[in-house]
Parts: C-alpha cells; structure tokens; sequence
C-alpha cells in the first residue's frame, strides 16, 4: 500500500512491546488438561455419577462467580477458567455419590467465601477447593464418607465400603493391593483414586513447566519417609499382614488424597510459597502433617488438613524464605 | 566453543523474518534531520549555519565535553534549518535540516586515519563519531580507553542478537565479516588485548560457520574464536553474556574493564575495521525494518537522518495502519510518537505494527505463579519489588537489589497476568535514588 500520510499519533509505552502467550487462561486450561486422565480413571471405577458431579460442580462454580462479578458490578472473570478448575477439583474431592445439592454449596463456599469475599482471584488465602471440602466434611460427614465401591466390586447388595485408609484405621478383612491404589481400583474420593492418571498428569505440567517438581516431591517425599520411619519403629499392623514396611510407607504414598493434594492442590499458585526454599517448607510441612493426622489423629484421612493449615502459613513461609534469599543474595552479588 | 551453566533467561519468539535479505542501500532521501543528541553524554553544537553546504563525512556537530561524540553530515546538499524538536525521551533535541542534492560528494576532508599508537587509535576511534551500536549509544572512543588498560586482556564482540525480529548484526557478519576481523585484530593490536571471543546464538549457526571460516582463512584461530550461546533472551545484554563466556559475575556498576574484558558490539567493531580503511565516519546505518505494518520487510542501509517514514516507504510503505512504531527490537525499543523522526546512529531496527500487534493484553491479577523470579538472570524478584514499590519502601527495594535490574523486560514478558514489572521496577530505582538523596 503505497501511503504517503505520515503518522503524528502513534501508541507510546514502556518496553517490552510483545508478551508471552502463555496467560492466566491457557495455565488454568493446562491444569484442567492434566486432570484428564484422573477423570477418565474416574468414569471408569465409578461410572456415570462421576461425569455427573463433575458437571454440576463446573457449573455451580462458573455460575457463583459470573453472579458475583456481576452482581457486584465487577469485571467478569469467568473466562479466566479458574472457577472451572475449582469445580473441577472440588468434585475430585468428595465421593462420586454425593448428593449433587451437597455439591452445590460446597462450591458455593469456595468461590463466594474463600474466593471472593476476599477479592477474587489471586486474593483468597486458603484453597478454594480444599476448604470447601474440609467445610463439606465437617457438615455433612455421613454424605461425605459414603464411598461408594468401584463398580467393579460391587456386589448386588453391597454399594459402599470403606477407603483403604477408612480400613487401616478402623479396622476390615485386608488392605487392597498397592497395584490396585496405584491403579485405582479402590474406594474414595471420585478424583483421587488413581495415582498412576495423577502422576501422568503431574508429570505433564511438569514438563510444560505450570509447576515446579518441589512441592509435590517435599510432599510426597516426606508422607514416605515418616510412614518408613514410623512402621519400622512400631511394627506392621495387623491388618497389613504380609506388608513389610516398605510396603506400607508406599500404601500411605498411594492411598487417600496424597496425589491429588499434592500435585494438584498444595501447588496452587495462589495459596502456595513462590521461592523454592518456601515450597520445600510447604511441602514438608503438609506430608507431616498429614502423617500425624493419619496415624495418630481422630481421622483416617489428613491431606485436606494439612493443605488447608500449611496455605494459613503461606504468608509467613514466603516472608521467611524472602528473608533467607535477600540473605543469601547479600552474600552472593548479582548472581 | 560454548558453555554449560547458563543465567536465567526467557524463551522469546525469534520472528527472524529477515535473515535471509540481503541489505539493500535506500536511496538518498530528499531531506535527511540529523540530530545533535545521537549518544550518552553532552549534545553537540551545530557547527553550520542555514544556507551552508555540506558533503558527506563533513563535520557538523561537536561538543568540547568529555563524554560526546562528534556528528557528520550523511548526504551532500544545504543546510535548510537548524530546528528543536520534541525528542523520543520527552526532551528536546536539536536537528541540523539538510536538502540533499543527490550527489553524494564526499568531503575533503575524508582519508583513512594515519594511526601509530594507542593514543592514535583512540583519537581516531573519536574523530570517527562512533558510539556503542548495540542501542546504548555510549561514545567509543571512552570505552576503548579504560583506566585499567593494562589489565584488559580480553575482546568480546557481542553479536548475540538477542532481541526478535532484528536481523542487522546477522547480515552484517555474513556480509563484511572482512570489516568485523580487521576491526577486532585493530582493537586487539592497539589496546593490547591476547584472546578475542564472538559471541553468537544458536540460532545464526551460518553466521558462526562462516565467521569461523573466514578466522581460519586468515590464520587467527589462536588469537580469536565464535562462541556459540544458547538463542534465548537476554543473552546480549552486557551483564549476560560476560557470565556466559567467561564464568564472571558482573554487578550493575561495574565497567566490563573492570574485569578486563573489553566488550563491544559486533557492528561497532565491523565500523572500526572499515573506518580503518577508509576513514568514512559513521553516516550510514543497517537495520532491520519489519513488523505487520511494513509492506516488505528489508534490512536496509540507509543515511543517520532519514525519516523512519522514508525507510518504510522504501520498503513499500506501510501495509496497515501503523499504530506503534519501535526504534530498536520489541524487548527493548522505543516507542516513536511519530514516524518523522530522524534514524540515529544506533538504530538496529524499525519495527511498524498494526493496532492488532501493538496493543498488548490487559493487565489482570497477580496468580503469585512466581514465573517473573524464575526468568530473571540476575535472580531478582519482580513481585517482591513491586510490592515494595506500591509501599515506596526505598529501604526494601534496596534489600531487593533493585539496582540491578537492567530493564530486560524479561519479567514483563513473562508475566501471565500482564504486569509491567520491569517499568515498575524502572520505577522503583527512582524511589531509591530519591530516598538516597535526601
């Protein structure tokens, strides 16, 4: 185009002039991807209802925060996929039978209370998720911890069972397989029974560098070490028999939500430490807390714990960590 | 040669459309405005009066300060004004106006410097008006004149390139890589220097290839060698690519000397071996002239003082619309008000782009990913230091070693909620010097 106007007007700004693609949308969209496998496991072992709780999550969720957004005048959010992701996990975290109006209010606790009430995303100091699990569980404990059994178990009369945690600390015939936890083929929340689809997953936003490995391995790292140390010094329970100790430190590593929270949950950018010395602190910290619940708690079950209690100390954890750094940078020089 | 252990660093897009033109000589445009205020340091005085006559390679501004650069004319014709115009930084710089009369007549005055000694070579590196090319523009004739010159030992030629789109110092070495070894074995005769390294990015392997053909061809193997570095950003930035080739750390402050490296840009050498030869001072420059909004994207060597709206009109004009328009690369660059102003000395590129590549996404929230402390190569935290920053906590912000920050804009890029981080933590220097002087 031959133009000869010259151009007096033009757009001014700071460099840099060209951003990444990469933006709070296409990371949440990764995130959902590499819940994938999980659901897909899911749908297997529990059937339609899977699919179901899911899409009524997902749709509670989206719809509690466009009707915040637009009832306080905000600007609308939605698109950012984050309360797709809380509706996602949400459901991954409560049994697949759960009454769905149960569901409902689950999500409305994590995107109204957690989320929004303190200013949206980014602001909230807990996981939404998480907390609305904890919530759930607390209010409604008998909907909570009717797990159903995978449909390849069941047995005319015989829908629920206890989770392989449920049986280790109450009591039952045997503990499952470690294949069949590594598989999921067993008991529990909808999302979390699979750590064979969630380690996929994990490894995925590993590699497409959403997450950093640290949180998830602290965590998992350290649920290992404790049930090693701890089983070696207290013997194997009964119902375990066959179970060498290293088996039951892998049982702990595999069963109950530690995959699920670990890679998914305790990672949240949001609620979690950003400098490496600071993620190390919260994954530690949530594997032993998480130990100490198990083993010597009222519940069978102490991931959603431990995340919740860790995310309070965030905010001290990245003060410390920053301390250390600046410390450490004072020393170094530039680099 | 290369290395292992690398700074942090982002993977930007290279849209190195232009590799592969060959450079093209503008036309002599009608009117060129060649500004007095082309380096760091003192403006120059205009020294010719409207109505003079001038030829190409005369002297037409100088500065008795220390730290200038003498300015030539680039086109033989007259002079029509001597004109003040609102400079790109928001000050105001002078213009020496001049009606080109298509002859391009060299100056007298022009002859190959006749150089014995150091002293020789850093009055001629002066007199030639060279200043950095790279985009800081800092006068040359300073830089190859350390205090410490006997301790300097080292040449690096920084040919890294790091910034998108721009492909001038590619051609460049593909081109006159005879001017750019002259160049080198110069600075290394004359300032004393053993080992010379050029560093280069992975992703220009013809220009290695064809650089270490040339060095063999010549018989310098032992004295000077490419480097090959990772095709990342910011691997030219001064700081990065000390750290890359020789291992050290180099603060915000300290002078490349300092550590005895001696470090230029590649065309700013390539400049010295031709000026060597010909004594032509700096009155022409290549650069790269893309983006959406350019018909047909060139590399273009054209006269200091043409119009941006010129160059893009010999590359067939505008496409679109444009609504920015960049001096330099998009990382870094500048962002004109207007497409009449004046090519300097350091210009590498002319970037247009249309109002669909100009306006970037919204800032939104902050998801306290923690993408900006991971890219950043001198490990600085960018959402720390904004947080300090909107506190105006100048004690924090010095905690936070915000004076190292170069401005790469490499958290900015990075940021997937959009935040300006690295004009935020332009900012917070700000905040730190105020509270120094007080």
């Amino acid at each position: 185009m031959e133009n000869k106007n010259e151009y007096k007007n033009l757009l001014v700004s700071s460099a840099p002039h060209i951003v990444t693609s990469i933006d709070t949308q296409k990371t949440m969209l990764l995130v959902l991807l590499a819940l994938v496998p999980s659901f897909c496991v899911s749908i297997y072992v529990f059937g339609f209802s899977a699919i179901l709780l899911t899409a009524v999550c997902v749709i509670a969720s989206v719809f509690f925060e466009w009707a915040w957004n637009k009832l306080m005048k905000k600007e609308q959010t939605v698109g950012d996929l984050s309360a797709v992701l809380t509706g996602v996990l949400i459901a991954f975290n409560c049994p697949s039978e759960l009454p769905l109006w149960i569901a409902v209010i689950g999500c409305f606790v994590a995107i109204i209370v957690v989320k929004q009430l303190y200013g949206g995303i980014g602001k909230n100091l807990v996981n939404p998720a998480i907390t609305a699990r904890i919530v759930l569980f607390i209010s409604f404990a008998t909907q909570m911890t009717t797990w159903p059994l995978p449909l390849q178990d069941q047995a005319a009369d015989v829908t629920t069972g206890a989770t392989p945690l449920g049986l280790l600390a109450e009591g039952g015939e045997s503990l499952p397989s470690n294949l069949d936890l590594f598989l999921g083929f067993v008991g529990g929340s909808m999302g979390e029974v699979s750590a064979l689809a969630l380690l996929i997953g994990g490894a995925f936003l590993v590699w497409k560098k959403i997450i950093s490995p640290i949180i998830p391995a602290c965590f998992i790292g350290t649920v290992f070490l404790f049930a090693l140390v701890y089983y070696a010094a207290a013997g194997v329970p009964e119902i375990a028999t066959g179970y060498g100790v290293f088996d039951m430190a892998l049982f702990h590593v595999l069963a109950g939500g530690v995959m699920l929270g670990a890679i998914f949950m305790a990672t949240d950018y949001v609620t979690s430490p950003m400098l490496p010395l600071g993620k190390v602190i919260m994954g530690v910290g949530c594997g032993v807390i998480t130990m100490l619940i198990r083993l010597f708690g009222a519940y069978p079950e102490g991931v959603s714990f431990s995340i919740l209690i860790m995310n309070i100390l965030v905010p001290l954890i990245d003060n410390f960590a920053l301390k250390m750094e600046i410390k450490k940078q004072a020393k170094g020089g530039a680099k | 040669m290369s290395q292992k252990k690398h700074l942090h660093s982002v993977h930007a897009p290279h849209f190195k459309n232009t590799a592969k033109c060959a450079t093209e000589v503008m036309d002599v445009p009608a009117v060129v405005k060649i500004s007095m205020s082309q380096h760091i340091g003192a403006p120059c005085t205009p020294q010719v009066a409207k109505g003079d006559t001038v030829k190409v390679g005369q002297l037409i501004g100088a500065s008795e300060a220390f730290v200038s650069a003498p300015i030539h004319s680039s086109v033989s014709g007259t002079v029509k004004a001597i004109e003040t115009q609102r400079a790109g930084n928001g000050g105001a710089e002078t213009l020496v106006v001049i009606e080109t009369d298509g002859k391009q007549e060299v100056w007298e005055g022009v002859k190959a410097p006749e150089v014995n000694d150091f002293d020789g070579f850093v009055q001629a590196i002066k007199e030639s008006g060279l200043v950095g090319l790279g985009g800081a523009a800092f006068p040359t004739h300073i830089k190859f004149n350390p205090k410490n010159k006997d301790d300097v030992h080292t040449l690096i030629v920084n040919a890294a390139e790091c910034e998108p789109f721009i492909t001038s110092d590619h051609r460049l070495m593909l081109e006159e890589a005879d001017d750019l070894i002259d160049g080198m074995e110069i600075l290394m005769k004359y300032i004393g220097l053993d080992h010379a390294y050029i560093g280069i990015e992975d992703n220009k392997m013809d220009a290695i290839e064809h650089l270490d053909a040339v060095i063999k061809e010549r018989g310098l193997q032992d004295k000077m060698e490419t480097f090959k570095l990772q095709a990342r950003y910011p691997k030219g930035a001064e700081r990065v690519l000390v750290y890359e080739i020789t291992g050290k750390t180099m603060d915000a402050g300290v002078l490349p000397a300092d550590l005895g490296i001696i470090l230029s840009n590649v065309t700013t050498i390539a400049f010295v071996g031709k000026y060597f030869k010909t004594g032509m001072p700096l009155v022409s420059k290549r650069m790269t002239v893309d983006g959406d909004a350019v018909e047909t994207p060139k590399n273009v060597i054209a006269p200091i003082g043409t119009s941006v709206h010129d160059v893009i009109q010999f590359c067939g004009g505008y496409k679109a619309e444009p609504k920015k328009i960049l001096m330099g690369g998009p990382m870094m660059g500048k962002a004109l008000y207007a497409d009449d102003m004046p090519i300097v000395k350091n210009n590498n590129a002319i970037l247009a782009f249309s109002s669909a590549k100009a306006i970037l996404p919204e800032e939104t929230a902050c998801i306290n990913c923690g993408r900006c402390v991971a890219v950043c190569p001198f490990n600085l935290m960018p959402v720390q230091l904004a947080d300090a920053y909107d506190k105006r906590d100048a004690e924090q912000l010095e905690k936070l070693r915000v004076m190292q920050c170069m401005e790469c804009g490499s958290c900015s890029f990075i940021c997937p909620a959009h935040r300006p981080l690295g004009f935020i933590n332009k900012l917070g220097k700000a905040v730190v010097k105020e509270a120094g002087n007080k």
